[in-house]
């Protein structure tokens, strides 16, 4: 399998009245196609700002930061679900679902028949027509990764996707996304800062240190696929869940001084 | 639903009757004492809580489904009841009748005003709409464009909404524009935020001078017109700024250009604030245009008030402003629906 993310010596600085801050810091990467990366780190240290350097929605200030195109030039780079689901209120769930699709230029009939089968796959088919208004917080992330699914991207980047859902609804979606990716075997590139979620949901965790964040240390997940809940309950989950807590104990400390 | 019969029977009785016992010795209390022409505001508001209170133990007394019902009826009966009084006070003489004609004689006046034409100011209320057909029929279309240029109304409905939307459709642009690019909005900002806080009606002077036809309709129109674009731009700004950022973020990064970002997003995610600017601007329209036509109009709804005023009839006056009452009612209905029609996803 060949590379799909590649980053080197990735850095962002922000500028302030007080001079340049620096949020990442040579941080490398990189993601091998069908590999599903947990990116975990504390609050605060550029987890989340390098997703969105990946995904196109701010500039890099120095290094290099990219995704290997595929063979289909057609086909979309990126998408990013995000923490706050950020599907549009005034479309409906189907075209919400199309809405990738839209924009490139699918015709309609094929764009809809794309993205309600997609919501088939995440129990959404009977909310195809209801606003996003009209359906839960757990129901539109659902609608949120169905549209970045439905777009078929090169690579799919997902930014705390369940940080803002309760802990049940949580558990049942980190199930559906397990049975998914077994579907799919997407490159998947995932921020979070639960280290349960990352190690029952990835193929390898990275740890990023305090502000600014920089590579910290990785951990293989050897547990075996398909996953689901119970893999929760093993004794080599509880063994890594300890070992990285173990690694990244010190760093969550450092950043709760940062912030204080 | 475990209530014994006789509690459901004995509840409702003493929470109602006990203040309308009060109401009535309050009110014989008072003409005995001779206290109704002096303190005649407290016992209203005395009489009134009392009543507020009777006719909320009656709700409780009654089953939960007649609630709402009851809730519609008191909407419903109190105006009547205050129209009822206002009728008798003025037929009583106990209010002045040249000042609050009774509610009967308004109405015969908004009739009045309705059927006849005004042979000298060659006026009428709403332009006799049923003279349309044998208009039509003697002297062709320029025989319906003479009636509605009779009409008080239209000439009133015209001006407004003629400078309602050419001060609001550039409005939207321009405070679309402030809202997406800071540059335009760091010039424009504070001209705009200074000339939005004067009252548009004071220019309208200034825009006589202006107009090579000070009379005519050009200074009016522009007037409404100024002061709907200011208000629309300014919050159709704020709405465009106050977009979610993750939703042009999303727009973004499924590959939308600058006209589907325009289109799918920025539009739909303003509307909300757009449409509050649009009410906001329609209601001051309807102000600023009454306001102009008192001034320097023969016409409009606003002419009807001032010249009612001139010749003291007051119970036309109080037709005129009834029909301006049902003016802003129906352009404020019209909007509403527009707004429904425009953002499905609110309902």
């Amino acid at each position: 399998m060949h590379d799909k993310v590649i980053a080197r010596a990735a850095n962002k600085v922000y500028p302030s009245m007080a001079g340049d801050v620096p949020a990442i810091a040579n941080f490398d990467l990189t993601i091998k196609e069908g590999e599903f990366v947990c990116l975990v780190g504390p609050s605060g240290c550029g987890k989340s700002t390098f997703l969105r350097i990946l995904a196109g929605l701010e500039s890099l200030s120095a290094g290099e930061a990219r995704i290997v195109p595929g063979a289909d030039p057609r086909k979309p780079l990126n998408n990013v679900v995000f923490q706050e689901y950020a599907i549009f209120p005034w479309k409906t769930v189907l075209d919400n679902v199309a809405f990738g699709l839209e924009m490139r230029g699918v015709p309609r009939g094929e764009r809809l028949e794309i993205a309600s089968n997609w919501l088939a796959k995440v129990g959404l088919k009977r909310f195809a027509s209801y606003y996003p208004a009209q359906i839960s917080g757990g129901m539109k992330q659902r609608v949120s990764i169905a549209r970045a699914l439905a777009n078929d991207p090169e690579v799919l980047l997902m930014d705390e996707p369940l940080g803002a859902l309760d802990a049940q609804t949580r558990a049942v979606l980190q199930e559906e996304l397990l049975r998914l990716w077994e579907e799919s075997h997407k490159t998947v590139l995932y921020v979070t800062h639960s280290i349960e979620e990352a190690v029952l949901l990835g193929d390898r965790v990275v740890l990023m240190t305090a502000h600014p964040g920089t590579n910290k240390s990785e951990f293989e997940v050897d547990l075996p696929r398909p996953r689901d809940l119970s893999t929760t309950a093993t004794a080599r989950y509880a063994e890594l869940t300890g070992a990285i807590w173990d690694d990244l104990r010190d760093e969550v400390r450092a950043a709760m001084e940062a912030q204080r | 639903m475990n209530r014994s019969p006789s509690s459901t029977i004995a509840r409702p009785v003493s929470p109602v009757l006990l203040p309308v016992a009060g109401m009535v010795a309050v009110a014989l209390g008072a003409g005995l004492l001779g206290l109704w022409a002096d303190w005649w505001v407290v016992i209203f508001a005395v009489e009134f809580t009392l009543l507020v209170i009777a006719l909320e133990g009656l709700e409780r007394g009654l089953p939960f489904r007649f609630h709402k019902p009851y809730q519609s009826v008191l909407a419903w009966l109190f105006p009547a009841l205050l129209l009822a009084a206002w009728q008798w006070l003025a037929t009583a003489g106990i209010i002045n009748p040249r000042w609050f004609p009774p509610p009967t004689r308004i109405a015969e006046a908004l009739w009045q005003l309705t059927v006849t034409f005004d042979r000298f100011n060659e006026t009428s209320l709403i332009g006799r709409p049923w003279l349309i057909p044998a208009r039509l029929a003697e002297s062709g279309w320029s025989g319906v464009q003479a009636l509605f240029a009779e009409s008080h109304v239209w000439a009133t409905l015209s001006r407004m909404l003629i400078g309602f939307v050419v001060g609001a459709v550039p409005g939207i642009v321009i405070g679309i524009v402030m809202g997406l690019n800071k540059t335009v909005r760091a010039m424009l900002d504070s001209t705009m935020s200074a000339i939005y806080v004067l009252p548009k009606i004071a220019i309208f002077p200034l825009l006589m001078l202006v107009f090579a036809d000070p009379f005519g309709e050009g200074p009016k129109i522009t007037v409404v017109a100024i002061s709907a674009f200011f208000l629309v731009a300014l919050s159709t700004m704020a709405g465009v700024q106050g977009i979610d950022p993750v939703l042009l973020q999303a727009g973004k990064n499924f590959g939308a250009n600058r006209w589907q970002m325009f289109r799918h997003v920025i539009v739909p995610a303003s509307l909300p604030i757009i449409f509050s600017g649009l009410r906001l601007a329609l209601g001051t329209s309807l102000v600023v245009i009454v306001a102009v036509e008192f001034v320097r109009s023969q016409s409009g709804v606003g002419y009807l008030v001032y010249y009612n005023w001139q010749v003291l009839s007051p119970a036309k006056m109080y037709a005129a402003l009834l029909v301006i009452m049902a003016m802003g009612v129906g352009l404020t209905t019209l909007l509403q629906f527009l707004e429904r029609r425009a953002m499905p996803w609110r309902s």
